[in-house]
């Protein structure tokens, strides 16, 4: 167990890469109730939270949820986010446990006068059941749940699993097929258990922190506090495609714009380590001539892809898939190559 | 895991164990650090036969999937031997830590691995350090 944002948390259960294969294989199941869940509602609440974020909200129907950045006014980062749209007067937010205070600020000062506003972090568990055979072990926890692989990506809806009341999505962030099932905190243990249970003949393994790395790693998922946060804008981080400048106003657009007009300095990029050596989390980046030019954000052996990979930012001029950098390991150079990300995609053969 | 600790080994509160051998002291690490590591996926051993080492000082590295730790000499001394085997197999650690031997030193002060903790001591510091 390790701290994190004021938890407890698993590293892993019965070992990194054993967990990281039972996802892409059969299934994992995750705890991830350290997530914070905001909930704005009243008739307001969706032009409120679409002026905090840079996706577009007001495009979303009930059912339906979107990944999203929320910047600050300078256009950087303060948390990445998905935002369910519930009701027409109701979104659940899910933000990062790390930044769940700062983004209770920021909603709860947004919605004053205007909609009403509650932290339901406390009262809400997460547990994310995902990898190929997800829908499988909830065809088997009841006539209701059989039904959820119906629902699109990024589509919620209440359900029964394991005779529990649950709110399911189908999202993720492990790069494989697979649901979020929100429910009451009293509730999640049974849940954990069914689902454990139900999951035995296929392999379901619990999966903790160190696999949840790796696997959105391989699937070059952000991680907030590595690849982004309030130094880094969506535009480099190569998150463009959650920003929408026909969106009407909202907080961040007028630097965003200013931001894509110019060339980027720098831009976040996949890369292989081809040299003896695993990056890390904020070792230098290195030309051929061994000056510094950037910063590794994330990196590990990849299991599935089985390569050592990493994240990190680097000079637009050198962001080309093929460019060769230097790694600096702890004060050795190992050589490394941008590469095409994602490192792993599910169901197709991952990139060369 | 404590209890399975090879009495005839000394242990440093580094997690290393260290060997006598006909004169030299192989050093290896500990199950609990293979533990707290995770999947061993690289062994980076810094120096050479001849090369010295000091004691507490790092004389390479060792990574899992989750992260990098340094190895420490246990005690001072030249370097007769590298597990060489442990560059194209990291696994090795993983699967027979008290088998998978990093470097042998033939010590400086042949004293030196005494005063290192017995596994009785050592097992007691783990404990405390498992919290």
């Amino acid at each position: 167990m390790v701290p994190f944002a004021g938890w407890e948390m698993p590293v892993q259960y019965t070992g990194i890469v054993d967990e990281h294969q039972a996802v892409r294989t059969a299934a994992g199941l995750f705890d991830v109730s350290h997530m914070g869940e905001l909930e704005m509602r009243g008739e307001y609440a969706v032009q409120v939270v679409n002026y905090l974020v840079t996706n577009d909200v007001s495009k979303l129907q009930d059912g339906q949820a979107l990944y999203t950045c929320c910047c600050g006014p300078k256009g950087t980062i303060l948390d990445d986010l998905i935002i369910y749209r519930a009701a027409y007067d109701r979104c659940l937010i899910v933000c990062n446990a790390s930044n769940r205070e700062k983004m209770a600020k920021v909603f709860s000062t947004a919605a004053e006068y205007h909609c009403e506003f509650h932290d339901r972090s406390d009262e809400t568990a997460l547990i994310a059941l995902q990898g190929p055979k997800a829908f499988e072990i909830l065809d088997l926890a009841g006539s209701d749940a059989a039904t959820l692989r119906e629902l699109g990506s990024f589509r919620f809806r209440d359900a029964v699993v394991a005779n529990i009341r649950c709110t399911v999505a189908r999202t993720g962030y492990t790069g494989e097929d697979g649901v979020e099932i929100f429910c009451a905190w009293g509730d999640a243990l049974a849940l954990w258990n069914a689902l454990l249970e139900l999951g035995k003949p296929f392999g379901i393994k619990p999966t903790g922190l160190g696999a949840r790395d790796t696997l959105r790693l391989e699937a070059r998922l952000s991680l907030y506090g590595n690849e982004i946060d309030e130094t880094t804008n969506p535009i480099e981080a190569g998150l463009s495609w959650v920003v929408k400048m026909n969106n009407g106003d909202f907080v961040g657009r007028s630097a965003l714009e200013e931001i894509s007009k110019k060339p980027l300095t720098r831009r976040m990029v996949g890369f292989e380590v081809t040299g003896r050596g695993i990056a890390r989390h904020g070792y230098p980046l290195r030309d051929l001539q061994g000056q510094e030019v950037g910063v590794c954000t994330s990196g590990s052996p990849g299991p599935t892809v089985g390569k050592n990979i990493g994240l990190g930012y680097l000079p637009a001029s050198m962001a080309e898939v093929g460019t060769r950098i230097l790694v600096d390991c702890r004060g050795k150079n190992v050589e490394a190559v941008v590469a095409k990300t994602p490192f792993y995609r599910r169901g197709g053969s991952s990139p060369k | 895991m404590s209890d399975q600790l090879p009495g005839d080994l000394r242990y440093t509160k580094d997690h290393e164990w260290a060997k006598r051998d006909a004169g030299t002291v192989t050093v290896g690490i500990t199950a609990f650090a293979v533990e707290q590591l995770g999947d061993i996926t690289l062994v980076n051993i810094d120096v050479k036969p001849g090369e010295t080492v000091t004691a507490g000082k790092s004389f390479g590295t060792i990574e899992s999937v989750k992260t990098l730790s340094d190895l420490f000499a246990p005690i001072s001394g030249k370097v007769v031997r590298v597990n060489s085997e442990l560059e194209a197999k990291p696994e090795l650690v993983n699967e027979d830590c008290w088998k998978a031997w990093m470097i042998a030193i033939a010590p400086d002060d042949g004293a030196a691995v005494d005063a290192l903790l017995d596994s009785k001591s050592y097992a007691e510091h783990v404990k405390a350090s498992a919290h």
